[in-house]
């Protein structure tokens, strides 16, 4: 994990040039697939997410449906050609573990007992793979769950601290995933200011926990904006095109 | 400010609508803490005059309710009911009681002779409460096997546009282009006419009535809509 | 029901009961919010394995057993030996665990464990090495939950820390060629111990070390992985439920305040 790397430079720049507290691009579009009931695609640096949100449906197999809630099917996967190594397409623990959290990410922010004995499935495929791909995703399921009509208390906004060269810094890209000291990917139901995600792998000292909530509220909110322009968007192009010819 | 949203503005899961006790919120909202929020990517809709705030979905699945007239299409032939597929999560299920308005005797193995896998048939929901499957009927006239018609699929959702208040837009599609519209609240809508071009020029208006459904003076554009489009036909090809 | 399904359904009436108790402060065990079970370490369980322990945390006991290999390098660490831990949540600890290959929640456990001692350097990989770039030892830590009552994944770390405590390995080295292993055997060199923390949420109460049923009650989890230097070098968030961020750096208190005790039921770490 560690290297001899400089991650950041004198001038407090990162290797692709960013401050510490910098996002990297994003760009987000809802409703891109014509078969999905919702679906997103997310690009956030050189990661490309796309997800499908399939539900509710009836729940298969049969014995997996609640009888109060609708159940969620996450499913996490990550192209062959996604990263630089060639990755083989059977699941991964890795990637079993990441459908388990995202899941778990998704779920405080949906109405699931609206919809008993359904399934609502969540496809996430890592088309580009460049570290945060697990917050890009659940930034990408929130909209395509709420592109499917499906009800929500909250959208769900996710972006990773990560420590580099001793320092705290926004959304870790790949290099700084694999050569630096710590990430911590966090997860929020923006509006209702609620934590779905949360997890560290580095070292971390306590004061450092408590900073990295306080840097990560405004990158939080700025997904966030993204996001509903995202499922806005559509909509509010047919209202325009519609005044235009007025 | 007791109403945090301007009519026709689109709103996101956690959007702020209105407090409580200032306006009568309805439609696809949640209650927290004395305010109410959006719980769909939906469209608001705000009379201030009568105090009263509608959030309506843009999307979603078809959810039954009892008395809804569907459109559905028969999946499997049981020994004593048929499945039917209602664009819904949940199937409906036709018993061969609710066939006949007077008892019929029916060998079990001839269900498929009354309505078989394929078939589109308009029923109406008699009840659902979630622990089961809906059950629907077909006893009623105007429902049964449909045997004919261009059937078109939209978002449940924009149903109650396609009508329009007090079937004003649908009775004006059907008298513009002399077509019978036959309704489902499920999303399915079925075309009956004699002349091609209206059918199909009806499923091109229903589409274009779900696709502007949140815009305002639809209306008028749909029947201008439908003027041009008639003149083209007219024409000749 | 199934058997499995009817174990893991907490009923309405019990949750209920679980919170009044809570609100006075108490927990169906006599414990406080904060309180750990009581906490057993048992090392050399099993003779046969390079290291082992027995833990025991409250009824819930997990066994953790280590085996070494001479194995090769992964491709970008040339210089380090390897690691891995796995977990099989077997179906003679819990009605709740089906017979099969690890699930979501097994694999979970043994990737929160293994990033946790990763993260903390805790066994030293870089003096594993036999032959630089295609010889090293392998050390696989293998957790087997004997007994679900609640916390496996507090338990499950204790037993995997003190079993790689535990653990002895031989030296090996090449010798024309071919692979001497020595008979003698040296302790693993561990260069710092790694506890872990679980606090669970019920509704807005935090609990510490949560018991089976008080798990079913809860909303969410999260796990606060702890080293010697009392830092944090692992989180895991887990359950369908949010926290409040207060929540979580309460917790991160929590856990740090209980980290000590933890350790001292650990043997210490001794470098070879």
């Amino acid at each position: 994990m560690k290297g001899n790397i400089k991650l950041i430079d004198e001038n407090g720049k990162r290797v692709d040039g960013r401050y510490p507290n910098e996002m990297r691009r994003l760009r987000i579009e809802a409703g891109v697939l014509k078969n999905a009931d919702g679906s997103a695609l997310v690009e956030l640096g050189n990661n490309k997410i796309l997800v499908a949100v399939y539900g509710p449906h009836e729940a298969i197999p049969k014995y997996v449906a609640e009888p109060d809630r609708a159940v969620i099917r996450c499913r996490y996967s990550m192209a062959p050609f996604s990263v630089d190594e060639r990755k083989s397409p059977n699941p991964s623990r890795r990637e079993i573990e990441l459908s388990m959290v995202i899941r778990q990410a998704l779920e405080p922010a949906v109405f699931l007992n609206e919809y008993p004995r359904t399934m609502i499935d969540v496809f996430i495929e890592v088309l580009e793979a460049d570290g945060g791909t697990r917050t890009a995703s659940i930034t990408a399921a929130a909209v395509a769950l709420a592109d499917a009509g499906i009800a929500m208390r909250d959208l769900v906004s996710a972006i990773a601290i990560g420590k580099v060269d001793g320092r705290l810094v926004v959304d870790l890209n790949g290099i700084e995933d694999q050569y630096g000291e710590g990430d911590m990917p966090i997860a929020m139901m923006p509006q209702l200011n609620y934590v779905t995600l949360f997890q560290a792998d580095g070292v971390f000292t306590p004061q450092e926990i408590e900073e990295a909530f306080r840097m990560v509220s405004d990158p939080i909110k700025k997904v966030y904006r993204e996001q509903k322009k995202a499922l806005k968007k559509k909509y509010e192009e047919v209202v325009e095109e519609v005044e235009k010819n007025e | 400010m007791p109403v945090y949203v301007e009519n026709r503005q689109i709103v996101v899961p956690g959007d702020p609508i209105a407090d409580k006790n200032r306006f009568t919120v309805e439609g696809k909202v949640y209650e927290r803490n004395g305010k109410y929020y959006s719980k769909v990517l939906g469209v608001v809709f705000v009379d201030r005059d009568s105090r009263k705030v509608n959030v309506v979905t843009l999307k979603g699945k078809y959810i039954p309710k009892p008395g809804d007239v569907v459109i559905g299409k028969v999946v499997e032939v049981g020994l004593t009911n048929w499945i039917v597929d209602i664009n819904s999560p949940y199937p409906a299920v036709l018993p061969l009681t609710e066939v006949y308005s007077k008892p019929t005797s029916i060998a079990r193995n001839e269900l498929s002779k009354i309505l078989d896998v394929g078939d589109i048939i308009a029923a109406k929901i008699i009840s659902f409460d979630y622990a089961r499957d809906p059950l629907i009927t077909i006893k009623e006239s105007r429902l049964g096997k449909v045997k004919k018609g261009l059937l078109v699929e939209v978002s449940p959702s924009k149903i109650p546009r396609v009508i329009g208040r007090k079937g004003s837009m649908i009775s004006m599609i059907k008298e513009m282009l002399n077509v019978d519209l036959l309704v489902g609240q499920n999303g399915r809508i079925v075309i009956i006419g004699d002349d091609k071009d209206r059918v199909e020029l009806a499923a091109l208006v229903i589409k274009k009535i779900e696709r502007e459904a949140h815009t305002s003076g639809l209306t008028d554009r749909v029947k201008e809509f439908i003027t041009v489009k008639l003149s083209q036909i007219g024409g000749g090809d | 029901m199934s058997e499995a399904k009817s174990a893991g359904v907490l009923s309405l009436l019990k949750r209920e009961l679980i919170l009044a108790g809570l609100k006075r402060g108490e927990r169906e065990d006599g414990r406080k919010l904060d309180e750990f079970r009581n906490i057993e370490v048992i090392t050399g369980y099993v003779g046969k394995a390079e290291g082992s322990a027995l833990v025991k945390v409250g009824d819930t006991k997990v066994l953790a057993g280590v085996k070494v290999d001479v194995g090769s390098p992964f491709p970008d660490t040339p210089e380090m030996g390897v690691q891995i831990v796995n977990a099989e949540f077997i179906p003679v600890a819990s009605p709740v665990f089906e017979p099969g290959p690890p699930g979501e929640d097994a694999i979970e456990l043994a990737r929160v464990i293994d990033r946790g001692l990763r993260s903390a350097e805790a066994v030293d990989l870089s003096s594993l090495v036999i032959v630089p770039g295609s010889k090293v030892w392998t050390i696989f830590i293998d957790i087997y939950p004997l007994d679900h009552y609640g916390n496996l994944i507090d338990a499950s770390g204790l037993a995997a820390m003190a079993a790689l405590l535990d653990t002895k390995i031989p030296s090996a080295t090449m010798e024309n060629g071919t692979l001497k292993i020595s008979e003698e055997k040296k302790p693993l060199p561990v260069n710092t111990r790694v506890v872990y923390v679980t606090v669970a949420k019920i509704d807005d109460y935090m609990i510490l070390d949560p018991s089976f049923e008080e798990e079913l009650a809860a909303d969410a989890r999260v796990t606060y992985a702890i080293n010697e230097d009392m830092n944090i070098c692992g989180i895991q968030k887990g359950g369908s439920g949010a926290f409040k961020v207060k929540e979580l750096l309460d917790a991160r208190d929590m856990a740090l305040e209980a980290a000590p005790k933890l350790f001292e039921k650990l043997p210490p770490a001794g470098k070879a």
